[in-house]
């Protein structure tokens, strides 16, 4: 009996104690006095690379992966320096950040928002990461962007397609590489009207969460204003695997296009599908039928197999651009690993770059300090042309790519051709914009 | 002591040592050093442990004692953190307006989905449950619910998360993360080092580690009670009770009720550590997950649920981050070649390759241990003690989980 | 009403591919008592059939043409599928087209080995285990199953055409007379064909067989059969092999419809489950009609007029009708009393 009490005692004068720790910095690391969490105080500095290694995007995740281990390489000064070359910021030396050898740890987000925010958590508290960098969804990118800005850890969102990330859920220690559906419906719209017409009705699958919604409302808005109809949406449920029941009726709603807001495994099936029913042979309303993909990926398209050629999405960059920084990149990734990079690959690799490239220009590791750099910063030299990270919404604007299914594929990575790069000011958009209405950045958090 | 017997109050210290010194037994490999990767001592994954564990330790008062197997516990594992995030939302970030509503929440839904599904038994009784979890999960990751009423109500695959815009009527301005009656944060950290060691002390490990002890307690008692032995009695043989004219069905609702409120509770406490919660801790893997912690520590028993959870958390957080360059870095005192070699066997099992080393590690246990770790446990202590196996031992950790 | 005739094609099309799904499981769940977790996991083995022999069948000879680049500007490392040298590109191009239906002779002995092997290797030593041990172990073997799959073949789905014999749709808006369009893939008649005769093969093969005889026995009364000096353990091996080809066919041919990556067997585990149970344990026919008319069911949800009554009834129907079904009929559909009812 006594022995309980003691214990109890003890629970309570521990309690006390962290509740002292209140008035204190929340984190008391060795390194309190550096003013924020995980401030680097050996020779290296830690960064986490937080992506799907099992589920639906393993392979995308893989990617990003090989993208980001390049990334350090080329941080330390080894291999032949990739888009270091060709960056306009000449802050990065090749000898590491600041100084400090650049090193990383790895985690599995499994695709789902606990499990992410669960490893991003242990690369924070456990390995002293400093950033973290990746991710293959919306819904994870959101979660994890909220758990580093509690967290004082500035968080580079991989692929994360949703308005939302830098709309309603922007926030201070989060930025974004990526394009977002808005940009996507903003560069597809013109083409579509050139190669299809403005006397065209619509029909959309669209996937029955975050991202999906935000893209059938951008994808819609954007092809009404060039003068399509949008004859139906329908949401499809998550991994619905057969899409057949919202494919049967497509043939007798008076469409000639098809709109799938479907990403990963389901855009595969859903596409696969639509094919199978011959939708693609079709003529309606005097018109061949079409398929549109709002958004594309190299991996995807892969997995479609032969059933993209001809169809029209968009992407954030692809290998074959050939200006220098995407010629250097594809190079020397794919000298390492025999393949070309991924869109998400690429978009990993240079927000590794810019974070590092940031800390050096702030001369800290400072959260508040690379958010300060990074906001407003214009840069060229990695891809899309000059880019922006813009300061309201750390949404970086760049050029959108407008991709199709290549015809007659020459080899296992022809699969997509650039059909147009759209310039930067036709995708821009006011940050208070109502599809990313609602946001608020807050105030920057360095943590401890 | 505490009015339970002298061997149970002997597990409840032990288990309370176990949790209270956590910090200290989870990290014992000094930080910095190429094992410092097998360190569990950091708040996330104690927090999840004990979190976990408390999942286990109710789902086994269902399952364990009736064995009424439901593959739908996580849907109230949801609910418990739904609960807590719109109390956030509404009122502040004070973890105690949270926690009783999402017992409460849960206890409701249980009754209610216990009611209807106990109705069946054996395998009709599991996907009836499976069916309503399914049911919540699509609904929550779809926001149906809010699509019908035309507001947010789950913020669907995003997860519900607190915006500054919402009303938060008892806010000071101070709150900015989840903390007890305004004593202590939920996240502060106490980090002691010791040479190159160094453990955290997290307070919302041990606001968690305390409950859980708590609820340990509970199920023991449970365990031990006339009402204890009434559940047993349904498993071992209903058709016999039922004879007796006796009616075993309220028994079995108030193991499912009880077991979903231990789920509510684990929820809301996973939401009390990170103030956030998503669709997918309704879906049917996540129920799944708290069965096959149960059944690999070991159905039945009291410890056994705890050390499932405990080590199938520790393989996702743990194995899942170990990747070549950390491979290489253990084998670099080896010579390249051997070094080379040792990386290109072990690699298939670590980093994303975790899951396969999980799915071996329940084949292996459950082959060569019937009755999960504990049977393991037993073994070790047999073998120590050097006496021969008692067949007899009155814990119920021999008794078949069915 | 041609939208609701559609829904009914569709319905019968997706109702077929549940059924033949839940056949195997059922062979084994239903009547052996094993709760097998891998079930999924030999439905996606099945597919991946499919994608090896495609894979076998375009083994190609590499050749370099310096008239074309690859992506780093190499020149281009161009492959001739050696099947295409063997038998001319025609006669080549076709086999390798036709790789989907082949894949169905390459799967059943594939399938039946693992099927025995997993029996024999595993199974076996959990026939008398509770049913939690079962799931544990099965559950294990899912994992790893689906892991080497992903070690070998990655994380990508693989896209795994039909024959392009069977591309495009059949119009059965003209064959009714209708003048509006009823068109429906060729391939998915073609799946619901294929089931229809697996599960005629297989009721045939129990019903009308002596072997299929003894161990319909052997379900009733294991015990029995066996004091009647029948070997009743090496038929129940056999019959695990021949659940495990039902799981593996389905697999192969739906391969097109949805292009096979390393866990949609988790994706099709719940569903399956949930087929047999609504259907009854222990009954085959249960199984089949509770496809069939889950099926249905969610296609008819899945219809637009519906989804505009109901948002999002098509994600939620098939555990409504579950749950209604379970209530109303204490062992599903026709359900056996006595199995796995403790």
């Amino acid at each position: 009996m006594s022995f309980s009490k003691l214990t109890r005692r003890g629970l309570i004068k521990t309690s006390a104690v962290a509740g002292a720790g209140l008035a204190l910095p929340t984190y008391l690391r060795a390194d309190a006095h550096a003013g924020y969490t995980n401030a680097p105080t050996g020779d290296t500095v830690t960064l986490g690379f937080n992506v799907p290694q099992t589920g639906s995007y393993a392979e995308e995740g893989l990617d990003e992966l090989r993208a980001q281990e390049l990334a350090v390489q080329h941080l330390n000064g080894e291999g032949d320096g990739g888009m270091l070359n060709t960056f306009s910021s000449k802050a990065l030396k090749g000898n590491g950040i600041l100084g400090k050898k650049v090193t990383f740890v790895t985690g599995d987000t499994q695709t789902k928002s606990d499990a992410a925010r669960a490893s991003a958590q242990s690369m924070i508290q456990k390995d002293g990461a400093i950033m973290i960098n990746g991710g293959s969804s919306s819904g994870v990118a959101v979660a994890v962007q909220g758990l580093c800005q509690d967290s004082g850890i500035i968080f580079m969102a991989g692929l994360t397609h949703s308005n939302d990330t830098t709309g309603k859920d922007r926030k201070r220690n989060g930025f974004r590489h990526f394009f977002n559906a808005y940009m996507s419906a903003a560069a597809l719209a013109p083409v579509l009207k050139n190669a299809y017409g403005s006397e065209r009705r619509a029909y959309h699958l669209t996937a029955d969460y975050t991202w999906g919604w935000t893209q059938q409302e951008s994808i819609a808005a954007a092809t009404e204003a060039v003068g399509w109809e949008t004859v139906n949406n329908v949401l499809t449920p998550l991994q619905a695997t057969d899409f057949s029941a919202y494919l049967a009726p497509i043939q007798n709603s008076g469409a000639d296009v098809l709109v799938l807001n479907e990403y990963g495994g389901d855009m595969v099936n859903s596409l696969t599908q639509a094919v199978q029913f011959g939708l693609l042979d079709k003529e309606v309303n005097g018109k061949k039928f079409e398929i549109v993909v709002p958004l594309y990926s190299e991996l995807m398209a892969a997995g479609a197999g032969p059933n993209v050629q001809g169809v029209i999405g968009s992407m954030n960059w692809n290998w074959q651009l050939q200006d220098e920084g995407s010629k250097a990149f594809t190079k020397s990734f794919g000298e390492k690993y025999g393949r070309p990079p991924s869109n998400s690959a690429h978009t990993c690799y240079v927000q590794t770059l810019l974070y590092a490239d940031a800390c050096e220009r702030a001369g800290t590791f400072n959260p508040c300090g690379v958010v300060e750099a990074l906001e407003g910063f214009e840069f060229d030299g990695m891809g899309n042309g000059p880019v922006l990270y813009r300061a309201d919404d750390h949404q970086c604007f760049k050029d959108v790519l407008v991709m199709k299914g290549t015809e007659n594929p020459s080899n296992e990575y022809d699969t997509l051709e650039i059909v147009e790069v759209t310039p930067r000011a036709q995708v821009e958009y006011d940050p208070d914009h109502p599809m990313f209405a609602g946001g608020d950045l807050g105030e920057c958090n360095p943590g401890a | 002591m505490f009015g339970t017997a002298k061997r149970d109050t002997a597990l409840l210290i032990i288990v309370a040592i176990l949790t209270l010194f956590a910090p200290f037994l989870l990290n014992p490999f000094p930080a910095g050093s190429a094992m410092a990767q097998f360190n569990a001592g950091y708040p996330d994954l104690m927090q999840r442990f004990v979190i976990f564990g408390i999942f286990a330790i109710g789902f086994n008062i269902l399952f364990g004692l009736t064995g009424y197997l439901s593959f739908g516990h996580a849907a109230f594992l949801g609910l418990g953190s739904y609960a807590v995030v719109w109390m956030y939302k509404l009122l502040d970030y004070n973890v105690i307006w949270g926690l009783p509503l999402a017992i409460l929440v849960s206890g409701v839904f249980a009754l209610m989905i216990g009611f209807i599904s106990l109705r069946r038994s054996g395998i009709y009784f599991s996907i009836l449950t499976l069916a309503f979890a399914q049911m919540m999960f699509a609904i929550s990751y779809s926001d149906l619910l809010g699509r019908f009423f035309g507001t947010t109500i789950t913020n669907g695959e995003t997860g519900l998360q607190v915006y500054t815009s919402d009303p938060q009527i008892l806010i000071d301005s101070w709150e900015r993360v989840p903390h007890l009656l305004g004593l202590v944060e939920m996240r502060s950290t106490y980090t002691l080092n010791l040479g190159n060691w160094s453990f955290d002390f997290n307070a919302g490990y041990y606001f968690c580690a305390v409950i859980m002890i708590l609820a340990f307690y509970l199920a023991i008692r449970i365990f031990r009670s006339p009402f204890g032995m009434m559940l047993r009695a349904v498993k071992s043989n209903q058709q016999r009770m039922n004879y007796t004219g006796l009616n075993t069905r309220p028994y079995a609702l108030a193991a499912f009720v009880i077991s979903g409120m231990y789920a509510g509770l684990a929820g809301g406490l996973m939401a009390a550590m990170d103030p956030l919660a998503g669709a997918e801790r309704m879906q049917w893997t996540a129920s799944g997950e708290v069965v096959l912690m149960t059944i690999l520590g070991g159905a039945g028993t009291l410890i056994g649920p705890v050390l499932g959870a405990g080590f199938i958390k520790y393989f996702e957080n743990i194995f899942s981050k170990i990747n070549d360059n950390v491979l290489h870095s253990w084998f670099a005192f080896l010579p390249d070649g051997i070094e080379d070699f040792l990386v290109v066997i072990v690699h298939p099992f670590v980093g994303k390759g975790w899951n396969l080393t999980l799915g071996l590690m329940f084949m292996i246990v459950v082959i060569f241990l019937p009755g999960g770790l504990v049977e393991g446990g037993q073994r070790i202590a047999r073998l120590f003690r050097g006496k021969p196996a008692k067949n007899d031992a009155p814990d119920g950790s021999k008794t078949p989980a069915e | 009403m041609d939208a609701i005739l559609l829904q009914i094609i569709n319905g019968l099309d997706k109702g077929s591919a549940y059924a033949l799904i839940a056949l195997g499981l059922t062979l084994i769940f239903g009547t052996l008592g094993v709760v097998n977790f891998a079930h999924g996991a030999l439905f996606m083995i099945g597919a991946f059939c499919s994608v090896t022999l495609q894979k076998i069948l375009t083994i190609s000879t590499i050749s370099i043409d310096e008239t074309q680049k690859d992506f780093l500007g190499r020149p281009l490392e161009v492959k001739t599928p050696i099947i295409e040298n063997w038998f001319g590109p025609d006669i080549g191009g076709a086999i390798i087209n036709w790789s989907v239906p082949l894949a169905i002779v390459f799967a059943i002995p594939v399938m039946l080995v693992i099927g025995y092997v997993m029996e024999r290797g595993l199974i076996k030593h959990f026939y008398k285990r509770p049913h939690a041990d079962q799931i544990l172990v099965t559950f294990g073997l899912a994992i790893v199953l689906q892991e080497v799959i992903k070690y070998f073949y990655g994380a990508n789905p693989i896209p795994t055409p039909a024959p392009d014999a069977f591309r495009g749709s059949f119009d059965f808006g003209a064959l009714l007379g209708l003048d509006t369009a009823l068109a429906y893939p060729y391939w998915r008649l073609v799946y619901f064909a294929f089931s229809a005769v697996i599960i005629a093969a297989v009721f045939a093969f129990l019903q009308f067989t002596t072997f299929g005889m003894v161990v319909r026995a052997g379900m009733a009364d294991r015990e029995t059969v066996g004091l009647l000096g029948i070997d009743i353990d090496r038929r129940f091996t056999i019959m695990f092999g021949i659940a495990a080809a039902v799981a593996g066919l389905a697999g192969v041919m739906y391969a097109p419809i949805n292009s096979p990556n390393y866990h949609m067997g988790m994706d099709f585990l719940v569903l399956s489950f949930v087929v047999v149970v609504v259907g009854g344990m222990g009954s085959l026919p249960g199984a089949v009609l509770a496809g069939f008319m889950l099926g249905i069911l969610q296609s008819f949800a899945s219809m637009n007029e519906i989804k505009a009554i109901l948002p999002g009834i098509d994600q939620i129907i098939i555990y409504v009708v579950a749950i209604i079904i379970l209530l109303t009929r204490p062992r599903g559909l026709m359900g056996r009393k006595g199995v796995m009812e403790e």
